[in-house]
């Protein structure tokens, strides 16, 4: 272990700890007493306080020694058996990142195979196999859930995954590096770009692009600024681009809220989303399965 | 110089008198975060009124206003009826009084405000930890200087552990507290990472087991026998107990931390100590109960006594259900569940409360002139609203808790989890009401006291008692 930058550390933690311990038994040895004989009455320590207050000297109940004994055995005991004693390791050879590790690999043994079995299959056809689609859930509910919600459907910041309008990409291939290397969706700031003014014409052209009510003066020149401000990301249509996420702006799906001033937000300071990154946590054999799942959704 | 011998009631009884409004205000605020787990849209999203700026707020308005009042009170009554003599000086006595009430206000400012330190037990930040160690600075030279002048030979066993728990709260507060300030109201800890979170937890077990155990013991140790009218039963075990206790508990700490970044060594040691602890505790509940042998008829039309017995056996409960929850293999069940929250207030009601409110109903009426409380009666209706609260709250954490372990590590035959984390919430609501339902309860109770104090303190001549001459048995 590298808990102790050295020895001494290791031998001062592993002898007081065992003098403690014993000294706790020899106090309990030094303070028990003969147990009353049954004709003998017990005696006041003979010090009054505060005009009644005194003290009888029974001897220690002996179950309580007992007990007291019984904890500092096992106290040696265990410090035998497992780390405790400075470097030394305990007989056992017991370590929490072994336990961890022992626990993963017999539930690797019990449950890799059934994830196995559909690492081979193309994720269409995973995506049709009742069995698959019940595991998938329950790999869903258990770590996506939190930002998706239970049903996918997401909420404000976090991607409903069921209505076929995908930022990155729908294809399974898509899904799948997105679950496994996780996605940053970046927006840069434009408000310093466009000013106050511009800020405004532009999104009164980006609602323009999904039928919004808009002012159509502004409207128009805002298309110019989208042009060469916006375009480059958003394509000349407005349409985005999976490869960089960045969203269609025609379609009236809004990741962080519709409207004028939804829209002025994101454009003046920008948006800044993560999804991490699974495939560091889940088998690769599991990302398949919940890529299945995901793309299962939109695709019945 | 004859009529200057008396004691000093003064402090004690603003002591008193505080306690039970800080018991009041500490369960209220507990009562609302109890109703906020049920109803998180309780208090309409405004900040300083949340579950976490609340939540602080109660357990430092218990543990230091209302738990810190009732032990500086009953020390200093305590010291100073078995020294036979007067605090070592009024003037500090009345600084340590305004001094805590000024960090409970400062607290109760601050804490809802959203300036903390973070640290659990120790949220205060800088400047009021400052005022905290200049307070109990002076409350040591009181207590330690009424120690000195006493006019007995030997020290009362009382007296040992409200001293232990003066000294120690002293170093775990100083140790804790450590850290850089950035401004007025804003400072970084010394420490970093596992060490903050080991330096924490030594502060944060020790403060349940010196602030919130060894101090009341030494309250036990008092009002018990004086209450029963019989000697303490094992001066003997008491040595073994006080010893073994406050060395014991020195290393507990860790299991605070079981199966995390904290080294295997150090999280093997909090374990073993803490089963070790065992014993030593229960010596403390073994020399009370006992001493009841030969009284126990008393019990039977004593609501005083109830309460006093029924804290032992909550201290009982309590340290045995510590020591068990602290063997990893429990512990891996237990941790983070309301399994906790039940375990530190059968200890924090059950035990803390329960010889607080017993003692103060002793003191109450002896620093106002009277024999006794206004109403006997009340005090009864005081003892099982407040029991069976008690046994509601902890009855309802348990069961939660162990439920909650159970949904958490429960999985499907694919290796998934078979509950999200939300469905184990969605099942503890049933839990929560009856909580709350407990809480309100415990919190009745404290009206009833209130009622009950105010009827023997109004009119009442605050009165300071003569000292007595030393029994000449003992001189």
């Amino acid at each position: 272990m590298s808990d102790f930058t050295h020895d001494f550390w290791s031998w001062y933690v592993a002898v007081i700890t065992v003098v403690s311990i014993i000294a706790c038994a020899v106090l309990l040895k030094a303070m028990s007493t003969r147990k009353l004989a049954p004709d003998q009455k017990v005696e006041t320590m003979g010090h009054v306080w505060d005009e009644d207050l005194a003290e009888y000297n029974n001897p220690l109940p002996n179950w309580w020694r007992w007990l007291f004994y019984i904890t500092i055995w096992f106290a040696l005991i265990y410090l035998v058996l497992y780390p405790g004693l400075g470097r030394f390791g305990g007989t056992l050879d017991w370590s929490s990142t072994g336990q961890y590790e022992k626990e993963m690999a017999r539930a690797e043994d019990r449950f890799g195979p059934l994830y196995a079995r559909y690492a081979a299959m193309d994720i269409t056809a995973v995506a049709a196999d009742p069995q698959a689609r019940e595991m998938g859930q329950r790999l869903f509910l258990n770590h996506c859930a939190q930002c998706h919600a239970s049903d996918a459907r997401g909420s404000r910041g976090f991607p409903n995954l069921a209505d076929g309008d995908w930022l990155w990409g729908g294809d399974p291939q898509a899904i799948k590096t997105s679950i496994a290397n996780g996605r940053a969706g970046v927006m840069p700031p434009m408000g310093g770009a466009l000013g106050g003014e511009g800020t405004k014409d532009v999104a009164h052209y980006v609602m323009s692009l999904s039928g919004k009510t808009h002012d159509t003066l502004r409207a128009a020149r805002g298309q110019e600024l989208f042009a060469t401000n916006c375009a480059v990301c958003h394509g000349a249509d407005g349409k985005g681009n999976p490869s960089l996420g960045a969203p269609d702006l025609t379609d009236d799906i809004w990741l962080h809220g519709r409207g004028q001033s939804a829209i002025i937000e994101a454009i003046t300071q920008g948006r800044q989303n993560a999804m991490p990154a699974w495939g560091q946590f889940l088998s690769e054999d599991k990302v398949h399965l919940l890529a299945a799942y995901v793309w299962g959704l939109s695709n019945k | 110089m004859q009529e200057q011998a008396t004691y000093n009631y003064k402090v004690i009884r603003q002591f008193s008198i505080m306690t039970v409004v800080w018991g009041v205000v500490g369960m209220l605020v507990g009562v609302i975060i109890a109703a906020q787990l049920m109803f998180p849209d309780l208090t309409h999203g405004i900040s300083w009124l949340s579950y976490g700026r609340l939540r602080p707020l109660h357990t430092n308005a218990v543990i230091f206003a209302f738990g810190g009042s009732a032990l500086f009170a009953t020390s200093y009554y305590v010291v100073q009826r078995t020294c036979h003599a007067r605090l070592f000086s009024d003037g500090l006595a009345a600084f340590t009084f305004w001094g805590w009430q000024a960090v409970i206000v400062l607290a109760a400012i601050t804490l809802p405000l959203g300036i903390t330190t973070s640290k659990e037990y120790a949220e205060l930040e800088w400047p009021i930890d400052v005022l905290i160690t200049l307070v109990w600075v002076a409350y040591a030279v009181v207590f330690f200087g009424t120690i000195v002048k006493r006019k007995v030979a030997h020290i009362y066993v009382a007296n040992w552990f409200f001293g232990a728990f003066i000294l120690t709260v002293a170093l775990l507060h100083v140790v804790n507290s450590a850290a850089i300030p950035v401004t007025f109201w804003k400072s970084y800890s010394a420490y970093a990472g596992v060490q903050d979170a080991m330096v924490q937890w030594w502060y944060g077990h020790n403060a349940v087991g010196f602030f919130l155990t060894a101090g009341f013991l030494g309250m036990m140790y008092y009002f018990v026998p004086k209450q029963a009218g019989r000697p303490v039963y094992s001066y003997r075990l008491s040595v073994v107990h006080f010893w073994a206790l406050i060395f014991t508990y020195m290393w507990a700490g860790p299991h605070h931390l079981h199966y995390t970044a904290l080294p295997d060594w150090t999280q093997s040691l909090g374990m073993v100590f803490s089963l070790v602890l065992l014993a030593p505790s229960w010596g403390g509940m073994i020399n009370g109960v006992m001493t009841l042998s030969g009284a126990w008829y008393k019990l039977r039309t004593d609501p005083i006594l109830k309460f006093l017995v029924v804290s032992l056996s909550f201290y009982g409960m309590s340290t045995f259900e510590g020591p068990m929850m602290s063997i990893k293999t429990v512990n891996s069940l237990s941790h983070y569940t309301d399994w906790t929250i039940g375990h530190v207030h059968s200890g924090a009601l059950g035990w803390v409360a329960f010889i607080s409110v017993g003692s103060l109903y002793y003191l109450i009426p002896r620093l106002f002139g009277r024999t006794e409380m206004y109403s006997v009666r009340a005090i009864t209706a005081h003892f099982w609203i407040a029991t069976i609260g008690v046994v509601l709250y902890i009855a309802a954490m348990w069961i939660a808790g162990v439920m909650q372990g159970l949904m958490w590590r429960a999985v499907n035959p694919d290796g998934t989890l078979t509950y999200t984390f939300v469905e184990s919430v969605k099942a503890t609501y049933p839990f929560y009401a009856i909580r709350l339902l407990g809480g309100l309860m415990f919190f009745a109770g404290m009206l009833i006291m209130v009622w009950n104090v105010w009827k023997t303190v109004v009119g009442a001549k605050a009165a300071d008692a003569a000292i007595p001459a030393p029994v000449a048995a003992h001189a």
